[in-house]
């Protein structure tokens, strides 16, 4: 035999042909983002709901005005405004049954309040008094989480534990644009599918990563996108259509409750004010594009629909804006008072049993403040 | 009951009955990592569980370090008690991130509310001729880190002991698996698996009068070695085994070296920045007086790991710790 053909004798035969383990067709999001409110459609949604959405969306919106005013009057270290981005923070709270779990992210304070926590202790973190202000047990809410898209894992090994145990919960992650580049949101996207754990992953595109427009974040011809990789339905919805955001996670956590494993939701919407206080946006963004949203704003959408459906008149209006401006004022209120905050406990919590080395600590602090409190600290 | 994993004998097998037992008396315990189901793991520590308690309590996960963390940070939330395996001690880099942010500050940021009971194994260290990112010392990385305990076992007995201890734990615990120590046998008695040792406690190995031998984990048998040889040369030298590196247990290392007035810190992972350094400063600061010697440290060598071929040269062994004690005849200006 020559050596060519020899070659030919070993060559191995082909493998089967390639099938995908999934059709990947039901799975791509559709090209038009999914809107309710102003289309046929909204004919059909429930006007409690639509009410709901209007009064919840309407005291976000006094919320990120009042917590941002706090950061100018120095009783908030940051704040990450959702300006603009209401509807999501409102249907991805209002879309949870008592016994589900919310995962948000830093931005996602509104979210963490319209779930029923207290507006101070949801405040916590940005205030700086301590990291998380609440129990998240009691509400079934994640710490606000700062490293971008840590999260998204937490909320799969939740929601995995939980169908381990036979319990029906569903658990939501939000993330941002930027967010969706981290390895975490692969990891976390990929195990939740393999998985089948009960999660909805829903990303709030607002256009920027502090500065970074999306265009420079990927080049996917849209996040949702992204899911059909996974093995994972992708949807698109109108992020500002608070309806349309509500019916399509609704839809995700029906799917995910029943035993459909995880669906990845890109909301489209916008981030009105800077990334936070501390930001200034002008560097990278022309006014002409935040004007061009304002058309679009989630609670002109929502007024315009109620209002032409004779659901809400000047009365019903003023009513939803008199009980956000008390929100507002409470919040004010007990804002301006100082947090009493205890420097040893600094050392509470490091372990469920504190090291000697700790304790040893928290006795050279309790000395420096004695002197302190008697004058003799040198 | 299922009869375990015939006779353990062997570090490994000791690990493994330490998992299945822990599985067994607690069904919130779940296992899981790279490989570690069908395989039994690459080093088979998990050989077995899975056929004993199912894939879905000792699970192979996609290959993702921050994953497996990530998911076990959700797990450990909703009232389960994960072990994960990082495979390899360079394969837990990519983790580090939901290690430092998530596990080691869930208990502080939440003010306690949310504990994290999770327990992180990582074979590491070297002297098993791996190639590279297979013999990383990483200790000092996970002792810089508020929130976390760090243990390593050097004995069969602690094996068991200590990941009993570490799963039982409510706060996240390293147990660092001496890869080289896990063909070593000694007289434990698999039948009668030893109590659940406290973390945070060191033992003295070896009684002497003349010098302190402190190291932790796959040193520990190397400071026995040398302790013996050192007999030859008129040294008594007393070997303690941290067992804990986090809490450390200054107590006992501090009364060995008042009692010797001689120490040396011994350990595979660099010197600089390194474990040794933050222990011969405790121990200065706490025994100075009674020192005759500056506190000296045999460690590896501040370099990359080397090739397998040339890892001798780099880990501390008998001569090198018996130059350093020969050194502690300390004369002032010298
Ligand atoms: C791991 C990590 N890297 C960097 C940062 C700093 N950072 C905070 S917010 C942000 C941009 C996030 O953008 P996006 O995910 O789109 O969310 P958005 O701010 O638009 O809500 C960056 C880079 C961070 N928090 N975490």
């Amino acid at each position: 035999m020559t050596v060519m053909e020899q070659r030919d004798a070993y060559r191995p035969t082909p493998p089967p042909a390639w099938q995908p383990r999934t059709d990947p067709a039901p799975l791509l999001p559709d090209a038009e983002p999914f809107r309710v409110l102003g289309t046929d459609a909204a004919a059909k949604a429930d006007a409690r709901l639509l009410h709901q959405l209007y009064a919840e969306v309407v005291r976000g919106r006094r919320y990120n005005a009042q917590a941002t005013a706090l950061t100018k009057q120095g009783r908030l270290a940051v704040y990450p405004s959702s300006t603009g981005q209401e509807a999501c923070e409102v249907a991805a709270a209002l879309v949870l049954e008592e016994r589900d779990w919310l995962f948000p992210s830093y931005r996602d304070t509104l979210a963490a309040v319209a779930r029923g926590l207290d507006p101070v202790q949801a405040l916590t973190l940005l205030r700086g008094d301590w990291h998380t202000g609440y129990d998240p047990r009691e509400h079934r809410v994640a710490p606000l989480c700062t490293p971008l898209a840590t999260q998204l894992p937490h909320a799969v090994g939740l929601a995995h534990a939980a169908r381990l145990k036979g319990d029906d919960v569903v658990a939501l992650a939000m993330v941002g644009d930027g967010g969706t580049s981290e390895g975490d949101f692969h990891e976390a996207l990929n195990f939740a599918a393999v998985w089948q754990a009960p999660v909805v992953f829903l990303v709030q595109n607002n256009g920027f990563a502090i500065s970074v427009p999306l265009d420079k974040q990927t080049a996917a011809p849209s996040l949702a996108h992204k899911a059909v990789g996974y093995g994972m339905p992708g949807r698109l919805v109108d992020g500002n259509d608070a309806a349309a955001v509500h019916e399509v996670l609704a839809e995700a956590v029906r799917h995910a409750r029943g035993g459909g494993g995880p669906t990845l939701v890109e909301a489209i919407t916008y981030r009105m004010e800077a990334h936070t206080n501390a930001d200034d946006a002008t560097r990278y963004r022309v006014d002409a594009e935040v004007d061009a949203w304002r058309d679009h704003d989630p609670i002109l959408l929502l007024e315009r629909e109620l209002t032409d459906r004779g659901l809400l008149d000047e009365e019903g209006i003023r009513a939803v804006r008199d009980d956000a401006e008390k929100m507002a004022a409470d919040l004010r209120e007990r804002m301006n008072q100082d947090p009493v905050l205890d420097p040893m406990d600094l050392f509470r919590d490091v372990y469920a049993e504190q090291t000697t080395q700790l304790r040893e600590q928290a006795a050279q602090l309790r000395a420096e403040l004695d002197a302190e409190a008697d004058g003799t600290d040198r | 009951m299922t009869t375990v994993a015939a006779k353990p004998a062997t570090m490994a097998q000791a690990f493994g009955r330490a998992l299945r037992d822990a599985m067994a008396a607690d069904p919130s315990v779940h296992v899981l990592g790279e490989d570690v189901g069908t395989l039994g793991g690459v080093f088979r520590v998990t050989d077995g569980l899975a056929k004993e308690f199912g894939d879905a309590r000792c699970t192979d996960t996609p290959l993702a370090e921050a994953g497996i963390l990530g998911t076990a940070v959700g797990m450990a939330m909703y009232g389960l008690r994960p072990v994960v395996e990082m495979q390899f001690d360079a394969f837990a880099y990519p983790g580090f991130e939901q290690l430092i942010s998530h596990v080691a500050k869930m208990r502080n940021r939440t003010r306690g509310a949310m504990p994290m009971p999770l327990t992180v194994r990582v074979p590491y260290g070297g002297g098993i001729g791996g190639v590279e990112h297979h013999s990383d010392s990483s200790e000092a990385y996970y002792m810089a880190t508020p929130g976390l305990h760090v243990v390593t076992p050097a004995t069969v007995a602690d094996a068991y002991g200590l990941m009993r201890a570490a799963i039982a734990s409510d706060d996240p615990v390293i147990v660092l698996e001496p890869k080289r120590l896990y063909w070593s046998k000694d007289s434990w008695n698999p039948e009668h698996p030893t109590d659940v040792e406290p973390i945070g406690r060191a033992v003295v190995r070896r009684t002497g009068s003349s010098a302190t031998l402190i190291t932790y984990g796959p040193s520990v048998p190397v400071c026995m070695e040398a302790a013996e040889a050192a007999r030859a040369e008129g040294w008594d030298l007393e070997v303690v085994d941290l067992r804990s590196l986090v809490p450390f247990d200054d107590e006992t290392v501090s009364a060995s070296v008042r009692r010797t007035g001689r120490a040396v810190v011994v350990h595979e992972s660099g010197g600089f920045g390194g474990p040794g350094g933050e222990i011969a400063a405790r121990v200065t600061e706490r025994c100075f007086h009674h020192l005759e010697a500056p506190v000296l440290r045999v460690a590896g060598f501040d370099i990359p790991y080397p090739p397998p071929m040339l890892e001798r040269h780099h880990l501390p062994g008998v001569d090198r710790i018996l130059d350093a004690v020969a050194r502690l005849q300390w004369e002032a200006g010298s």
